[in-house]
């Protein structure tokens, strides 16, 4: 053992398990399959992940300050469809748009309400208001499941949009990963999550505005949500709100998970959620050249991530403390 | 006296001779007798999409015609739900006398039907068929579809082209996408110049359409021709197409409702090349006169289950008429919702 732990296999944890994974994976397709290894290719596996990084940002905020935050899906959907909506009905479009700015706002605001001060799990709140938001929206504001973007709007313009051939998704993912990075690691209420998610008692005894800031995550995971709406629409110039019933939920809180954010709180950062998404990205690439159908593709991934977290879980086994923690 | 009863006799025998000219017209009451009063239920996958909409549009305005009474469930894409949303409606009193019915593959409700049947309830299947001897199946032939589909990116590639075609199918399970794939390959079975480079699936999302067009373009730049396999996948396959500079050189072949924004307009702006599209004025139509048929057979559920095709047609830009497309709005606003 003694030998084992001088070669480092104690830091051998699951962020790094799936780093190794995300390199593996992008060394064998590089050298087996043609075209992999090509600018365009490499562009389109970023283009892949992006809106799906940026909602992995929001929901890592979340889930390192202890709270997850289901309703994130929804949000993103059914703001874009209700805005598109209303452009397609002929409001103006400032209004329309601070109209959807304060409704996504709102959402985030009374999440953390319900988690901070109802004391609510923040699964249940989350979950049911991702319903609401969904149920309400269809039902009352829009009249069809997709909106599509009027011709000639802001939105169609930044889908067309591209610098160098790299479309605006992959400048806002690394923007916002940027910006995230600072807020977690430089900013005191950055850390102050950490705390926070790590021991909320503990953060609010020593005088940590415990509740305000955890109404502020939920504001940042929906606001993250609505960007990831907005890139989705400017590049498909249609909102389908279909997206609401799919695995993308799932395929959020994986991303962030999988790079080895703990869902007990406190732990991880932006790096884990680059990780997550690199690994994704890679292997969707991958089993697309190779056409491998779609049902494959599910039962390979979820084999993936079975592997690495049994993995990190026989090298890194669960002790006292961690289990105190309380998982999700 | 005489001239009293020549006057009553001369009535009497004009009443006699006008008896058989004001004798009723059977047809209405026996029409009445059997549709007054009865129940259709509309199950689709999904109340928010274009189809859905316009068939539900023209059955509540027929059937409420007939005297019937009309109602939606939205499982909303959920196969549970309508599920559930059968079990409920056939359980309850009085059970609908009619169930249109669009199964989300080929067997998940085929046991609840069959409940259905044997509770006296008449099971018509639209658009999507399922393994279940349903009372009619009203329409497409998705294998003939597909044929449409591979005839139309043919021509769409053309002579010289590098033949390369690529496919964006729905699911493995659903019958729409298994049985379009069967009519694709028949047909360019019969093309050999033409062959299938690539065949990911969107699972009906748009997103996902996207990412396996950018790469299936990144691995197949010569690719003349791509047949998506639904109109509202077909946006983000089209949007990869458009992103890789490729418009021009790509024939993208898809199927839908045939609703204005949805088919006509990418038409006409050269989104698709070619769409495959249901009449649903004839197809709702069909829908309609089986529902009226089966409720005055007097046959039991389940006596006979006949297949309806909706006649299918590959529009392109060049053959768009004002009629090609139906408008969602328009129907809407007429029918006051």
């Amino acid at each position: 053992m003694a030998i084992l732990r001088s070669f480092g296999w104690k830091s051998l944890n699951q962020e790094r398990i799936v780093l190794a994974i995300a390199i593996g994976l992008f060394v064998m397709a590089a050298l087996a399959l043609p075209g992999f290894l090509t600018t365009g290719n490499l562009v389109a596996i970023l283009r892949s992940v992006s809106v799906l990084g940026i909602l992995a940002l929001g929901m890592a905020v979340v889930v390192i300050g202890r709270g997850i935050d289901l309703s994130m899906v929804a949000v993103m959907a059914m703001s874009v469809a209700w805005y598109l909506q209303m452009l397609g009905n002929g409001v103006a479009d400032g209004t329309a748009f601070a109209l959807v700015l304060a409704a996504v706002i709102g959402v985030g605001l009374v999440n953390g309400f319900l988690v901070a001060y109802a004391e609510v799990p923040a699964i249940f709140v989350t979950l049911a208001s991702g319903s609401f938001v969904f149920g309400f929206v269809r039902s009352q504001l829009i009249s069809q499941d997709a909106v599509p973007v009027p011709r000639g709007h802001w939105v169609e313009t930044l889908g067309r949009l591209r610098l160098a051939s790299v479309p605006p998704e992959v400048f806002l993912f690394a923007g916002l990963a940027f910006l995230a990075f600072l807020f977690l690691r430089f900013s005191r209420w950055g850390r102050f999550v950490y705390y926070a998610g790590d021991n909320p008692q503990a953060a609010r005894n020593i005088g940590i505005p415990v509740r305000p800031m955890l109404m502020l995550r939920y504001v940042i995971s929906a606001l993250a949500a609505l960007v990831a709406g907005l890139l989705t629409a400017a590049s498909l110039q249609t909102i389908n709100t279909r997206m609401v019933n799919s695995t993308l939920l799932y395929d959020i809180v994986l991303v962030a998970v999988i790079g080895g954010i703990g869902l007990s709180g406190g732990k991880g950062g932006v790096r884990n959620v680059l990780y997550g998404a690199a690994l994704i990205g890679i292997l969707l690439n991958a089993m697309t050249i190779i056409d491998i159908p779609l049902l494959y593709q599910n039962l390979i991934k979820s084999t993936i991530l079975l592997a690495a977290i049994i993995f990190d879980g026989v090298i890194n086994p669960r002790d006292e403390q961690t289990a105190q923690q309380g998982d999700i | 006296m005489k001239l009293l009863k020549t006057m009553v006799s001369a009535i009497a025998l004009a009443a006699a001779l006008m008896t058989p000219a004001m004798a009723e017209d059977p047809g209405p009451a026996a029409y009445s007798a059997a549709l007054t009063g009865k129940k259709v239920v509309l199950v689709p996958l999904a109340m928010g999409f274009d189809l859905a909409q316009g068939w539900s549009a023209i059955l509540k305005r027929e059937v409420e015609a007939f005297g019937g009474s009309f109602e939606t469930r939205d499982p909303n894409w959920s196969t549970e739900a309508g599920a559930q949303a059968l079990t409920e409606a056939i359980s309850s009193d009085p059970h609908p006398d009619v169930l249109v019915v669009m199964s989300p593959d080929l067997n998940s409700f085929a046991k609840i039907l069959k409940k259905a049947q044997e509770a006296g309830i008449y099971v018509i299947l639209i658009d999507n068929p399922a393994n279940f001897p349903a009372d009619a199946y009203v329409g497409s032939d998705w294998n003939k579809l597909g044929q449409l589909e591979a005839e139309a990116v043919i021509k769409g590639c053309g002579e010289g082209s590098s033949g390369k075609i690529g496919l964006v199918q729905g699911d493995q399970v659903n019958a729409t996408s298994l049985y379009q794939y069967e009519g694709i390959m028949k047909v360019l079975a019969e093309h050999p110049e033409f062959s299938v480079v690539a065949k990911p699936d969107s699972n009906w999302d748009a997103t996902t359409a996207r990412n396996v067009t950018a790469t299936m373009l990144q691995q197949n730049p010569d690719i003349c021709g791509i047949i998506d396999f639904w109109d509202a996948t077909a946006a983000g396959t089209s949007a990869a197409i458009r992103d890789a500079g490729l418009s021009d050189k790509v024939f993208l072949v898809t199927t839908g409702g045939g609703e204005k924004t949805a088919d006509c307009a990418t038409l006409e702006d050269g989104t698709y090349g070619a769409v495959v599209m249901t009449d649903l004025a004839r197809e709702s139509g069909d829908m309609v006169a089986m529902i009226k048929y089966l409720l005055q057979s007097g046959q039991p559920a389940g006596t006979a289950s006949p297949y309806i095709y909706t006649l299918l047609k590959a529009t392109t830009k060049a053959d768009l008429a004002p009629d090609s497309c139906w408008d969602l709005k328009a129907m809407q606003a007429a029918a006051g919702n």
